[in-house]
Order: structure tokens, then sequence, then C-alpha cells
């Protein structure tokens, strides 16, 4: 395992380019563009301002940089450096900026989400998207980039839009049977829409791509419900993460449960520890404050493996565990204990690996067949704070407050 | 004396016979007295005895003495007589009194005492009510506490459920709070904004400012937006969403053949399991018909296995069968399981002769088969012993050995015999093309040759300058140009102006050096 020299880098905002070629990293106003392999500038662009938000264009040929305070948007080629393009969204703002799947259009969305306006870079024309809701995840892709989801608010009521990306076409328009939206996601087949509920209300909707509604799904009333949603990669579960510490798992026939996953704070069973211990272990349970809105309580990360295999989760008041659910006996496989609060997690694009950090100088690494606890190899102490796979699952990206370092991978894991 | 003895008895019998009149007397009043047994006590012959008798009688009762001896004369004291008669009178009735006194007495302690008897078992029985009840009531006490303890458990249990309604009624609202909070802020932020617009003169306007458009990434030019279009874009997406479930049903039918092949060989299975066990099992006639009714029905059904077991009717037929077999195996295994345990207890001889009959069954199979493969090993072994041991034949020997071969070898004679006529065969060709070679380089010389003196000729009255040293030179060239000809002019078809002389000997060219050459002549065909 080899580390690169640390770099800086501002905001967290440190990304592959979808080709894998490129990594591009925000240092206060200024973009760099690296080669990912030997980690040579390529490019420096300047922007206006500090950025707020950095995003590759899905060709790879494109990096938008937006500027939230300013109301700006600029995009740089990689491949004309001379090429410019600056979007000002002037008195109505900006809260959040983003692609469209063909890389080729812009959707701003402007303060107190009044609207999202599609700016066309081919055409420069305009499009506007009236009444976007401001919540969790309020738009979604689908996966082949067909068609995208919106969240919209209108009279007290949630309804989701479904449009073609190619024309922004509206294909479909329908009211959803919830509360208050939080959020909506699509399946990975692009076939299904899960749309869920305020945590208020334990609901999780499934549509169909044409509005149909398929099935809905809640598990219990009036307690804090869904805090988290995710679908496996093979677009067979849906696992549904909520206030109760447990995971629910629904399958894609018939959108019933067909597990439910607790995280309790005494396990009995023999199963692989970080630090192999005998059962039963307890593990360290933080309440949080009644009194407090979103507590510190319940299911708030999931993550399936990419053969779905497997799903990490983290239980919000037990926040120094991972736990590693096997997906085909559907029971508990690992529980990976920390000596501080998980921060980030994520599997390895490629095989069953997962990567977890926890602010320390370390880097954690567990995979079925064991685990392996790396230090970061800096001089001055490197704080990962997050990290994030390259998508060949050879390199790590390790994010630390205001610096970053690539970790390589060997192909042969070491062991402990 | 024996009148004295006499009297005696007859005062003894007296006496004896005193408690009966008391008897009488105490039930019926005086007139009795005239039953009394006057005339056997005293008579005429023993009257002093009597007298004597009588005052030491009533001397004894404490009363005055009747007659005192001392008199002499048998008169009595007719006065102390009757005074005695008197007093014995008075005691009498005195003693009459005490009777009737204690009789009374008596009848009331009887009546006190029946009373008090009744009032016992009155009682007794109060008793056993009181305690009756008195179970009765511990009896109700209890279920009355057991009824409070549930009572209190339900109560905690509602206690708990409305703390964490409490709970959640607070987290609710601290979720509310919140929410509000929000929105109050946002509401705030957008009246600020609202207000900062109004007094601002100078809106900044939306705009972009791109260097030049870009290309679609697909290249493709983007469409107007119409009715096809839209029209089109339906059915992409309901064409994505069918070839989803097409995916999605394909699995399902894979999936459903695979149960379903594993449904029939279960069946398959317990079916053979069954029917093997038959002969040996008493009350199995029904059964019997039945497996060969399944076993038919197994034939018949996967004669068309495919196509109808997609239908419900025979989905449902085989699950049906199914849970019959798997029932019909659960009641033989617990047959069995009841058959060991009695076996091993021992109880009923019927049972074990089924037992050991199954079981001796089995071992005369099992020992049929051995004998059987015994047998076979034995044949085989002898067979082989045979081979091996039977006497050296010399021409026998001869044509058995390689006899296994023989055949191949007769081919392999054959193949070489037409092999080596086929190889005599190209040596005789190889020959006459080396010949017929040799014979066309001889005439390609003799045409190079006549070629080459015409070339000179025609060069010769081109050029102005004709020398004699030409034709000498040209000899020579010649010379140079038969051997090295083929080969400069396959090089250099259309340069003839400059043939540059080259010394090369003349040499007869072999046949492997003549074959290239020959190689070359129908692939180079050069334009003169």
């Amino acid at each position: 395992m080899n580390f690169s020299e640390v770099f800086k880098q501002s905001n967290q905002l440190c990304k592959v380019s979808p080709d894998g070629k490129y990594l591009a990293t925000c240092v206060q106003y200024r973009l760099v563009v690296r080669d990912v392999s030997t980690l040579q500038i390529l490019q420096l662009y300047t922007c206006l301002d500090q950025i707020s938000h950095m995003d590759w264009s899905s060709d790879s040929l494109f990096i938008l940089c937006a500027m939230y305070k300013r109301g700006l948007v600029q995009v740089w080629s990689l491949e004309q450096p001379d090429w410019h393009c600056k979007i000002d969204e002037g008195s109505i703002g900006l809260v959040s900026s983003r692609w469209s799947p063909d890389g080729r259009h812009i959707l701003n969305t402007t303060e107190f989400h009044l609207r999202v306006t599609v700016w066309s870079l081919c055409t420069k024309a305009v499009s506007y998207i009236k009444y976007p809701k401001a919540c969790q995840k309020g738009i979604d892709f689908s996966r082949d980039g067909c068609y995208m989801a919106l969240a919209e608010r209108r009279d007290c009521k949630d309804y989701v839009s479904v449009f073609v990306c190619d024309d922004w076409h509206l294909l479909r328009h329908f009211e959803t049977e919830t509360q208050d939206l939080a959020g909506l996601e699509w399946s990975p087949n692009g076939c299904v829409l899960a749309v869920w509920d305020s945590c208020l209300e334990y609901k999780v909707l499934l549509y169909s791509l044409d509005g149909r509604l398929l099935s809905t799904y809640s598990a219990y009333e009036w307690s804090l419900g869904v805090k988290s949603v995710t679908w496996s990669p093979s677009s067979q579960f849906l696992a549904i993460g909520s206030y109760d510490e447990k995971v629910r798992i629904l399958n894609h026939i018939t959108w019933k449960k067909i597990a439910q996953f607790e995280h309790i704070a005494t396990i009995n069973n023999t199963k692989a520890v970080n630090e192999i211990c005998p059962p039963p272990v307890q593990v360290p349970v933080v309440k949080p404050d009644p009194d407090r809105a979103n507590p510190k309580i319940g299911v708030s990360t999931l993550a399936f493996s990419s053969d779905s295999r497997y799903l990490a989760t983290k239980n919000d008041n037990m926040a120094s565990v991972v736990w590693v659910w096997d997906m085909q006996k559907m029971s508990l496989l690992a529980v990976l204990e920390q000596t501080s609060a998980v921060r980030c997690f994520q599997w390895d694009p490629r095989r069953p690996r997962l990567a977890l950090c926890t602010g320390n100088t370390k880097l954690y690494l567990w995979s079925p067949a064991g685990c392996v606890s790396v230090q970061v190899p800096t001089e001055g102490g490197f704080q990962v704070q997050s990290l994030n796979w390259h998508c060949c699952g050879e390199t790590l990206i390790l994010l630390g407050k205001d610096q970053l370092c690539l970790c390589y991978m060997d192909t042969d894991q070491e062991d402990k | 004396m024996p009148e004295s003895s006499l009297v005696k008895d007859i005062c003894s019998s007296s006496i004896e016979c005193r408690p009966s009149p008391l008897r009488q007397s105490s039930q019926s009043s005086l007139p009795l007295h005239r039953n009394y047994m006057l005339s056997t006590f005293c008579t005429e012959k023993n009257v002093q005895e009597c007298l004597s008798h009588i005052s030491q009688e009533v001397s004894s009762l404490g009363l005055p003495p009747v007659w005192m001896e001392s008199g002499g004369s048998s008169e009595m004291n007719v006065v102390a007589v009757l005074n005695c008669i008197y007093d014995l009178i008075q005691l009498h009735r005195r003693g009459l009194r005490t009777l009737e006194n204690m009789e009374v007495e008596q009848l009331k302690s009887s009546s006190n005492l029946d009373y008090l008897q009744l009032t016992s078992t009155q009682l007794k029985e109060q008793l056993e009510l009181s305690k009756r009840e008195n179970t009765g009531l511990l009896e109700r006490e209890r279920q009355l506490q057991l009824k409070v303890k549930s009572l209190q458990n339900c109560l905690k249990n509602e206690k708990e459920e409305v703390q964490k309604l409490q709970n959640i009624i607070a987290s609710r609202a601290s979720q509310y709070n919140h929410e509000m909070k929000r929105k109050e802020r946002e509401f705030n932020k957008l009246r600020e904004r609202l207000n900062q617009l109004l007094v601002d003169k100078k809106e900044k306007k939306q705009a972009i400012d791109v260097l030049n458009n870009i290309g679609r990434a697909d290249g493709k030019r983007s469409l107007w937006k119409t009715e096809k279009t839209e029209a089109k874009h339906e059915g992409e997406m309901y064409k994505t969403l069918l070839s989803d479930y097409d995916i999605r049903q394909r699995e399902l039918l894979l999936e459903n053949a695979e149960l379903k092949k594993v449904l029939q060989q279960m069946k398959k299975d317990m079916v053979s399991i069954l029917s093997s066990k038959k002969p040996t099992l008493k009350d199995d006639q029904h059964q019997d018909d039945d497996i060969q009714a399944d076993l038919e029905e197994e034939v018949f059904d996967s004669s068309k296995e495919s196509v109808e077991l997609y239908c419900v009717h025979a989905r449902e037929k085989l699950t049906n069968s199914i849970r019959l077999q798997w029932r019909r195996l659960k009641s033989h295994v617990e047959r069995l399981d009841n058959q060991g345990s009695l076996h091993v207890i021992g109880r009923s001889k019927n049972t074990d002769a089924v037992s050991r009959e199954t079981h001796e069954e089995e071992m005369d199979r099992l020992k049929l088969e051995i004998q059987q493969c015994k047998d076979f090993i034995q044949t085989q072994h002898q067979l082989l012993q045979q081979q091996l041991s039977s006497p050296y034949d010399e021409e026998k020997a001869s044509l058995l050995s390689d006899c296994y071969m023989l055949q191949e070898k007769e081919r392999f004679r054959d193949e070489w015999k037409t092999l080596e006529e086929q190889r005599k065969i190209f040596e005789r060709e190889r020959r006459n093309f080396t010949e017929a070679a040799i014979r066309l380089s001889h005439e390609r010389k003799a045409f190079e040759d006549d070629r080459a003196t015409w070339l000179k000729h025609q060069f010769l009255n081109l050029s102005p300058f004709a020398d004699s040293n030409k034709p000498q030179m040209s000899k020579s060239k010649s010379a140079f140009l038969i051997s090295s000809a083929p080969e400069k002019l396959i090089k250099r078809p259309s340069d003839t102006t400059s043939p540059t002389p080259r010394c090369v000997p003349l040499t007869s060219p072999s046949t492997a050096e003549l074959y290239p050459t020959l190689c070359l002549v129908p692939e180079n065909r050069y334009s003169v």
C-alpha cells in the first residue's frame, strides 16, 4: 500500500473524473486538475470566488464550479483550457448546482427553492421548473441518465415530476401520498422510484416509472420513522434505516419486508469482531438527548457492496461501530468496533472491501477475509475525515480537514 | 339357729326385693304396697325374730326402737310401732318425694342433655359451614390477589406505554419546533431578501456567458419538442418498464422451473421409499393402490411435463401429491419409530415379528446379492486362470500373438503400400519436372539470347554513339545479361535504356535454384 504526498484542498472538494483519469481538487478559489497516477498538475483554473461546490460532467470533459455566495457557476473545459462559461443567477441567488446526466445542462436551484433553472451549454437556452421541494433529497437522476425525478410541493401537497433528460419534457406528474416528502431515489435499473416521508411518519412509497403506485410500506406509527434509504446495486433489495435502530429490507417482487436487522447492544453470536473477542460483546451505546430534534439515534448510513452481497450500516447511538450484514444469509456477519466515532465508510466499487475512517490518522479496511488498519504516513498527522474510492477500486482518496492524500492499494492485501 | 339364718335369708331376700318395690313405686303410687310380699316375711312362728329384725332395721334407719328386748314380752309397743310405721311412712314419703325430685331432675338433665346435644350438632354444622365459607373466602381472596397482580402488571405496562407515547410526543414536538424555527428563519430571510429587492434599484439579471456553444455529448442534433417526440418518450419509457418486467418474469420462470424439478424429485424419492416398504407393512392395502395410482400418474405426468406444469391445475396436483406423500412418509416414519421403541421394550411379539421380518428380508436380499457378486467374481477368476494357465501352443501362440493387432497391422501394410506407390510416382514426376525445368531454362536462355541480340540491334540503330566497342561489350554484357537477365529484367521491367553489366559466372543452375526462378516466372510477368 503506497501513500502519495499530501496536497491542499478546501471544503472537502476533491473528485475523480468519471473515466478515472483525472483528479480535480479545489483550493480556495482555484481548481486544480491532476493526473490520477502521476499526480502532476495538468490544468489550473481560477474562479471568481471561493468554490462552494465542484463536479465533473459525465463525459469527464467539463467541470462545474459553483460559488453560492456570489450566485455564480463557472464551467471549465479540460480539452480547451481557454474555453470558459459563466452562469450568473443574479439576484435570485443560488443554493445548489449540478450537472445533468448528459453533461451539457446545468441545473441550478435558486435561493429559497423558488425554482430550478436548467441552463443548456449547447444552445444557451433556459428552462424553469417551478415549486421544487426543499428537502433532504429532492432531485434524483436515473442511473442510465434518461430520467429525472423532482419532488415538488404545491398547495401543501407533495408531487413528483418525472422529466426526460433528453429534452426536459415532463413525462409524468403525480401526487404522492406523503405528509412531507423527504427524499426520492431511483432504483439502479431505473424502473422504480422510492419515495419516503419525513421522520415524523414512517412511510416508504414505491412508484413505477410510469407513475403508478406499486406499494406502500410503513413499519410502525407515531415514533420517529425513516432515517436513511438505499437500493442494492442489483435493484433486488431496498434497505430502510430508521430511528428505532433497525434496518428493514424489502424485496423487489412483493415489496414486503423479508428481513429486519437489529442493532442490539449486546452481541451473543460468535462473529468476527475487529478485535476478536469472546461473546457476549458489549457495544458502547450513547443515549441521545431526548429534547433535541433529529436525535443522534437510529440507522443513518447504509451502504451495499457492489455485488449486493453485503450491507454495511451505522447506528447513530453506537457511532463507533460499523455493522456488516450478509445478504445471502440475512444475518450479522461482522461488527467493526473502533476507538472513536466512525466518520465515513465506503465500499470498494469492484470487490467486497470496506474502507472506513474515524477522524484519526489511520485508515481501516475490512473484507470477509480479514481486516487491516493502516497508519497514514504523513508528518504532522493527517486526520482522515472522509474517503472516496477511485472507480477502478485500486486507489483511495483520503480527505482531511484541508488536506488530501491518495492511497494506492496493492493487488494483494497485507494481513495485520 | 336355723330360723335366724332363714330369717336372714328372708331378710336378704326381702332386702333384695326392696329395690324392686321402690322401682315399682316410682312408677306408680301407694296402692302397690298391697303387692308387697307381706306373707313371706313374717309368719306366726318367727314373730320374735321378725320383731327383732324389724327393730334392728328401724334403729338402723335412725328411728326410735320399736321393741325393746328387755321387756320379754311378745307384745309390741303399739304406739312405738305406729310411730315407727308413721316414721317409716314419712320416710317413705320423703323418699318418694326425693325420688320424684330426682326423677324430675333427671328428666330435666336428660332434656338438657338432649338440648345440648342438639345445640352441639347444630354448632358443629355451623362450624362446618363457616369453615367452608372460610375456605371459599380464602380462595376468593387468592383469586383477587392474582387479579390485583395482573392489574398491577397491566398498570405498569400502561404506564410504560404512556411514558413511551409521551416520549414520542416529546420527540415529535421537538421535531415540529425545530421545523417551525427553520421555516421561520427561512421566512425571515425571504422577507429580508424581498425588502432588499424592493429597495435595490439595480436588479441583476440572470445571464449565461459562454465562449462558444459546445456540441451535444452524443453528437446528435437536438430535436424540437413535438407530439412525436413526446410519444417517442412515452414509448421508450414503456419499453424500459416492459424489458424490466420481462427480465424479472424470466428469472421467476427459471426459479419456478428449478423448484418444480426439486419437488418432482422429492416426490419420486418419497414414492420410491414408500413403495419399497410396501410388503412389510400391514395395513397398506389402500396404500398399494394409491402408490400404484401415483406411479401411473407420475408416468403420465412426466410425458407432458413442460406444458402441463404451467397450468394452475397441474401445479395444485403436484403440490397436493407432494403433501400427501409427505404425510404418508411422516406416518410411516412415526410407525417405524413406534415399532422400534416397541421392539426395544419387547412388548408385542406381533410387531416384533414385523420388524424382524423386514430386517431378515433385507438381510436375505443382501446375502443373495453378496452371493451373486461372489459367483461373478469366481467365474471371472476362473476364466482368467484358464487364460493364463492354458498350454503354450506354438502355432496357436503365433497365430494368437498380436491377434488383437492383426486387423490394424493389415491396414497399416496396405497404407504403406499405397504410400510407397505414391512416393514412386512423386519421384518420377519430380524427375520429369527437373528435366522439364532444365529444358525450359535452356529454351529460355536461347530466347534471352535472341531477345538480347534484338534489343542490341534496336539500341545500336537508335543511339547516335554507336561504337564498335559495343558489340564486344554487348557480348560480355550479353553474357552477363544471360545469367542475370531474368533477375534484372524481372526487377526492372520498365527500365530498358541502361542495362548495367554485371559479372556473374555462367553456371548451369541447379534444380533448387531453378525452382525459385520458375516460381517467379508465372508470378512476375514482365512486360516488354
